[in-house]
């Protein structure tokens, strides 16, 4: 994890809009390191949009997001470097295995990975013994542990989660509850949003940042 | 004069400097057009290969014109929208798509009349008219995308680029259809605008030419005033407009 | 090494061993090729002189639909599994991650298409000195219609119903390249001289290498943020 001068997350005066309807308005907050942001609210209220727009992906109708005090426009290259996403999708290619897949991703990220550095990462997610199977061959769950290995391989500071407890059972999601919290405890950063009821509100601090569904 | 400029990013400043600028031209377009045809139908004398058939190049030759000064210039508000977000731009281009694609069709088809007495035939692979239809299909293609994506604010970008493609193959396509057109050396044909053209045929065609163009202008402007509305509809201003 | 050029590298043997892994679907552009070439003869009538005049404008077009119909698989997967969207969170150029894809996608598809070409060109009795310039302007030719059909591809990424759209937007732009490629077969199997033609094509091939991918990332910027 290679950390920049000053790496904090600040959203400032964020607003949105679908169609003719505003998602939300004027949003504003800041994460330090360490810290973990759960975007809460109904489907619909533009949590999905909130975090699109946090990787880059839309720009938004008003406001501003800045990295380590810079506006993401200017600091594209070190914001990148900075973020991992995993969206509704765990981003693996099925036919390929776990090890193959990690190894693109982390060239992708500008850090390319060794295999050894990339079995390590997945057998600290549980998936030791899997490394040479196809995706398509493994389960919800471990196809998201996958996912959360490709975020640690690439050294992401911020990590951007949609859901991510999502079709898991019991135990994935706790592992996936911890992961993010050793995540924190180390001095990275998380936004996510769930629906479930996360465990991890008990151990660490975490900003709730409400949206709601505007009429 | 900045500021003047600057002043018509706004939507309502658009829509109401635009609707004020639109009978403007479309006043003076009427009037270049009326002595247009005035010099075109009754003073320029019968042309003496061609008859009477040669005086539909006055609607004929300016619509080609239109057709494709048209697309630079959506490829141009295009770029601009592209390059700085502006609603206006982007109506603008949407809105020349429809005009442009319209002068083409109108091109095509006084092409076709023109050729039937001429060529005997309604339509001839000449390169002149070849090159028109593949403008069409840019056109068609422009107005498609745009119709099949959803959001209006990307579906403006997204054509923004289909468009700036485009008109860095125009120039392309123009000349490998005027190669093809010598590889395929057909009977040779009469072509619709004589290289030397006399001045009192030549003055009303210059006479129309101006007037479509600002017949372009002020059809461009209306219809992108018709978007605008359409996009801002959730707003005070629009809403305002409507009702009174 | 530079991160863009591991990055290039990683992603073009991705796409070649995802290739690898589904071989079947490899054919079916090849497939469509040769059918597509072989109902000719049976709509226009078997008479060798005259398949021999229409057969280099026959392959082209062939070739240039089979071109069109297997651009789709280039994003489409990509945009369902999510790899589309971290290939645009990488810090690397975007345009080189295109470039990597649409190379992957012309030495899967587009030569292959070239291979089979005088095979086909032959139940056409297409001359054979006409061969040459069938394969060599095919060379040039249908990695313009990868690089360009990449921007529509990319323009088209999250529609429902592309397939067509793509056809309707990419058919327009892929004329220069017909007209040319057709062209030096049709000079050639006349016996004239066929240099001119390629070398259009050459020159198309170079502009469309500078400009294709950086169009087809911005058009995938665009359409992604939706």
């Amino acid at each position: 994890m290679t950390v920049a001068a000053d790496p904090r997350l600040e959203v400032r005066g964020l607003t949105a809009w679908r169609d003719d309807r505003e998602l939300f308005h004027a949003l504003s907050f800041t994460l330090e390191p360490g810290a973990i942001a759960h975007i809460e609210g109904p489907n619909g209220a533009g949590k999905t949009t909130l975090l699109r727009m946090l990787c880059g992906l839309l720009s938004p109708a008003a406001g501003e997001i800045l990295w380590a005090g810079q506006a993401m426009s200017r600091c594209a290259g070190d914001y990148a470097r900075a973020l991992g996403y995993v969206g509704h999708v765990d981003a693996l290619k099925l036919d390929l295995t776990p090890t193959e897949n990690l190894r693109v991703a982390s060239a992708l990220a500008g850090r390319p990975a060794s295999t050894a550095a990339v079995e390590a990462a997945l057998g600290y997610a549980g998936l030791r013994g899997f490394e040479d199977v196809p995706a398509r061959q493994l389960s919800a769950g471990q196809r998201r542990r996958a996912a959360l290995a490709r975020l640690q391989l690439q050294g992401a500071l911020l990590w951007v989660l949609d859901e991510p407890l999502t079709a898991l059972d019991v135990s994935g999601r706790a592992w996936v509850e911890a992961t993010i919290s050793d995540h924190a405890e180390a001095g990275g950063m998380v936004v996510l949003t769930t629906h479930q009821p996360m465990a991890l509100a008990r151990r660490r601090e975490v900003t709730r940042i409400a949206l709601e569904v505007a009429l | 004069m900045f500021r003047y400029l600057h002043e018509w990013g706004s939507p309502p400043v658009f829509y109401a400097r635009a609707g004020r600028w639109q009978r403007g031209l479309w006043a003076l377009s009427a009037l270049l057009m009326l002595a247009g045809l005035w010099g075109g139908l009754v003073l320029a004398p019968v042309d003496y290969e061609q008859g009477e058939v040669y005086r539909i190049i006055y609607i004929h030759v300016p619509a080609a014109w239109v057709a494709m000064f048209a697309y630079v210039v959506m490829a141009t508000t295009g770029a601009i929208g592209l390059i700085w977000r502006l609603k206006v731009a982007e109506v603008i281009t949407s809105a020349g798509a429809r005009v442009g694609a319209s002068f083409t069709l109108l091109a095509l088809a006084t092409g076709a009349i023109w050729g039937q007495p001429t060529w005997g035939t309604w339509w001839v692979w000449d390169a002149r008219l070849t090159s028109v239809l593949v403008l069409l299909f840019l056109y068609l293609g422009f107005i498609a995308l745009e119709n099949a994506i959803e959001d209006r604010r990307s579906a403006a970008r997204a054509c923004a680029i289909l468009a700036l493609v485009g008109v860095v193959n125009i120039p392309i396509i123009h000349f490998s259809v005027y190669w093809w057109n010598t590889l395929h050396q057909g009977p040779t044909v009469a072509r619709l605008s004589a290289p030397a053209i006399h001045i009192s045929m030549l003055v009303p065609l210059l006479l129309m030419a101006l007037g479509s163009m600002l017949f372009y202008a002020g059809a461009l402007l209306s219809w992108a005033r018709a978007l605008m509305l359409e996009r801002e509809r959730s707003s005070r201003w629009a809403a305002r407009e409507v009702n009174t | 090494m530079n991160p863009a050029v591991v990055a290039f590298v990683a992603l073009f043997r991705r796409d070649l061993l995802l290739a690898m892994r589904r071989r079947g679907d490899m054919a079916n552009p090849l497939i469509f090729f040769v059918m597509v070439v072989s109902i000719f003869p049976l709509a226009l009538g078997g008479d060798p002189r005259l398949l021999a005049a229409v057969a280099p404008g026959v392959v082209w077009v062939a070739a240039l639909l089979a071109a069109l119909m297997s651009m789709d698989a280039l994003f489409r997967e990509d945009f369902a599994d999510g790899s589309l969207e971290q290939m645009l969170l990488s810090p690397c150029p975007h345009s080189v991650l295109v470039g990597a894809r649409v190379l992957a996608h012309w030495l899967l598809t587009g030569l292959p298409l070239v291979l089979l070409a005088p095979l086909l060109a032959l139940l056409l009795n297409l001359p054979t000195e006409a061969m040459p310039a069938l394969l060599l302007s095919l060379l040039l030719g249908t990695p313009v219609l990868s690089l360009v059909g990449a921007i529509g591809v990319a323009l088209t990424v999250g529609l429902r119903r592309g397939g067509m759209l793509l056809a309707l937007l990419m058919l327009p732009l892929y004329i220069p390249v017909l007209i040319f490629g057709a062209g030096a077969v049709e000079y050639a199997a006349s016996g004239q001289p066929w240099t001119a033609p390629v070398l259009f094509l050459a020159a198309i091939l170079a502009l469309a290498v500078t400009l294709a991918p950086p169009a087809a990332a911005a058009a995938l910027r665009v359409t992604m943020g939706e």
